[in-house]
């Protein structure tokens, strides 16, 4: 199992000091959090796009693209790349570009986005969020899949004898996962391709995830891609750890408190009662997170949050290295010790699915 | 004929509260009138002060936490609702819209609704047509013709002696009843219920 951090890449004013990035120190803290992950031994490392301040990370590739000579062997991904609102010919171009400069250390989630302004602004409608999911990944892969691509959509302009480049690393696309909170169209979609399917999973509660990836999990049995159990699941997570619980708590509250997307809402004890959202000591991590299995069945990738609300960097580094050093060595072993034979222990890698691709061919 | 279920919401403040008193009085006519059908009904009751942070919570996080999962479950499942309001600055109290918000919009198509609302004076009757009404209509709701406004003279019985509060929540209850006797409304949709299939969603687009 594959156990990493995701950013959302807000710049968000620290609560107990005041003090707030700018974007340069916020683009460079990301790329020091990806560094000192891979360093500690996490297995991923994803970031968001966006399009609108307080965020910064609007070109993922750029930011991959450096992350990948800059470390050595965690996994580079996106959470999400927009397929609504970008050119589904550029993102074939920029991830198979990434893709080889990573040599295969990549893959990528895609997501619709919720801010209604970046529609608009990148002349799409959001109202056609859904259909502009289905039919902008439908030619990405085919961008991908087919050396010359004719295709004629609805919402971008046709393409005639189009042959996107380069071509993907050994001829097999990267491992795309779709992300949805709330849509169960998404995770059909997922099913559909027999894609992995990541639910954020925080601020939401366990009940909505568990529905949603249990959807996944029969759809993908439907189509055809093996048992339901064997289907590839990733999920958020949110932590935020002391040695000492009692000090976690006292630490993270101003930043609870004060967080964009939870502030001035529910208290912490309601929302880490209510929400993955875990406060405390790592043995603490350990137990709620060995728990999400329950819920979800053996599941691929965990992914968690630990750099919004205004933290520190020194605070988030702690944090990669209390994760690194203490939660995921006995969380991967308890995950691995129930997780069933039949049942994939990782996303497939560049390499499984250049083998896979062999293997097909050689049947055929 | 099965047992329905009638929801009452109320967005008194008070405790007591006259907007309470108005929601069970309505309530009560509703059942009764169900009885003459032939139909046993209860009313459940929610007030809306109780539930009032959790509600502003999940406007907050965008998810239903605290007692609000039970109390949307109950909203959206039930035969009836009925709403009533005090008037706050000549519309519905910013507490009572606010319960409306965090409520699916699609999840009342077709529920059968009665509305009512309380006030110093008669003078704020018509926000039950200009504010309430345009409301539930958004929402496809099926609002009864008949909408109660009770006035604090109206518990007295001096406001209206042709057409006293208690005969106006009779005949209210009276056509809630019989339109959730003869409902169609069969509870909102499931999120799974109706996912295309992607060979459907994918017909439309582009190859």
């Amino acid at each position: 199992m594959q156990f990493g951090v995701f950013t959302v890449s807000d710049v968000t004013t620290d609560p107990t000091t005041g003090e707030t990035p700018d974007d340069t120190q916020r683009v460079r803290s990301m790329l020091r959090i990806a560094q000192h992950a891979d360093q500690a031994g996490l297995d991923v490392f994803a970031t968001g796009e966006h399009h609108n301040p307080p965020f910064v990370a609007s070109s993922p590739t750029t930011l991959l693209g450096y992350l990948a000579a800059a470390t050595k062997d965690i996994v580079l991904s996106t959470s999400t790349t927009l397929i609504t609102t970008n050119d589904p010919v550029k993102i074939a171009e920029d991830y198979a570009m990434l893709q080889v400069i990573a040599d295969g250390r990549m893959d990528l989630m895609m997501g619709r986005g919720n801010t209604g302004p970046v529609y608009p602004w990148f002349g799409k409608d959001i109202r056609q969020g859904i259909p502009l999911a289905i039919e902008n990944y439908a030619l990405l892969r085919r961008l991908w899949e087919e050396d010359v691509v004719d295709w004629e959509g609805k919402f971008r302009t046709p393409l005639h004898g189009f042959t996107s480049t380069p071509r993907p690393l050994d001829g097999v696309p990267p491992f795309v996962w779709h992300g949805s909170i709330r849509s169960p169209e998404i995770a059909e979609q997922a099913a559909y391709y027999g894609d992995g399917f990541f639910h954020n999973n925080i601020f939401w509660p366990m009940s909505h995830t568990k529905q949603m990836v249990n959807f996944y999990r029969q759809r993908f049995e439907h189509y055809g891609h093996g048992k339901a159990d064997q289907a590839i699941v990733g999920l958020g997570g949110q932590v935020f750890m002391r040695k000492n619980s009692q000090d976690a708590w006292n630490d993270f509250r101003p930043y609870f408190d004060n967080a964009p997307v939870y502030g001035h809402g529910p208290s912490m004890e309601d929302f880490t009662a209510a929400t993955p959202l875990t406060v405390g000591s790592p043995q603490q991590v350990i137990e709620r997170y060995a728990s999400m299995r329950e819920d979800v069945g053996d599941y691929q990738r965990q992914l968690f949050l630990i750099d919004h609300a205004g933290l520190p960097l020194k605070t988030v580094l702690e944090q990669i290295d209390l994760l690194a050093e203490e939660v995921v060595p006995v969380l991967r072993k308890e995950m691995e010790a129930k997780r069933p034979a039949h049942v994939p222990a990782n996303p497939p890698s560049h390499a499984e699915r250049v083998a896979a691709a062999r293997k097909e061919k050689d049947d055929a | 004929m099965r047992d329905f279920t009638i929801v009452a919401v109320s967005a008194g403040l008070g405790k007591p509260s006259s907007t309470r008193l108005l929601a069970d009085r309505l309530g009560e006519a509703t059942v009764n009138a169900l009885k003459a059908h032939g139909a046993n009904a209860k009313v459940e009751n929610i007030e809306l002060r109780d539930i009032a942070h959790d509600v502003v919570n999940t406007m907050l996080t965008g998810f239903p936490s605290g007692a609000m999962p039970e109390v949307l479950d109950k909203v959206t499942g039930a035969d009836g609702l009925i709403a009533v309001t005090p008037v706050f600055t000549t519309s519905y109290s910013g507490l009572f819209k606010s319960f409306v918000d965090v409520i699916d919009p699609e999840s009342l198509t077709g529920m059968p609704v009665l509305l009512g609302a309380t006030g110093g004076t008669a003078r704020h009757s018509l926000t039950l047509e200009y504010a309430m009404r345009p409301l539930f209509t958004y929402l496809h709701a099926d609002v009864v013709t008949t909408s109660v406004f009770a006035a604090t003279d109206d518990w007295a019985g001096e406001a209206d002696t042709v057409n006293p509060l208690p005969k106006r929540i009779e005949r209210a209850g009276g056509e809630l009843a019989a339109r959730i006797a003869g409902s169609r409304h069969r509870g909102p949709a499931g999120l799974y219920d109706d996912v295309p299939s992607f060979e459907d969603m994918l017909g439309g687009e582009g190859r």
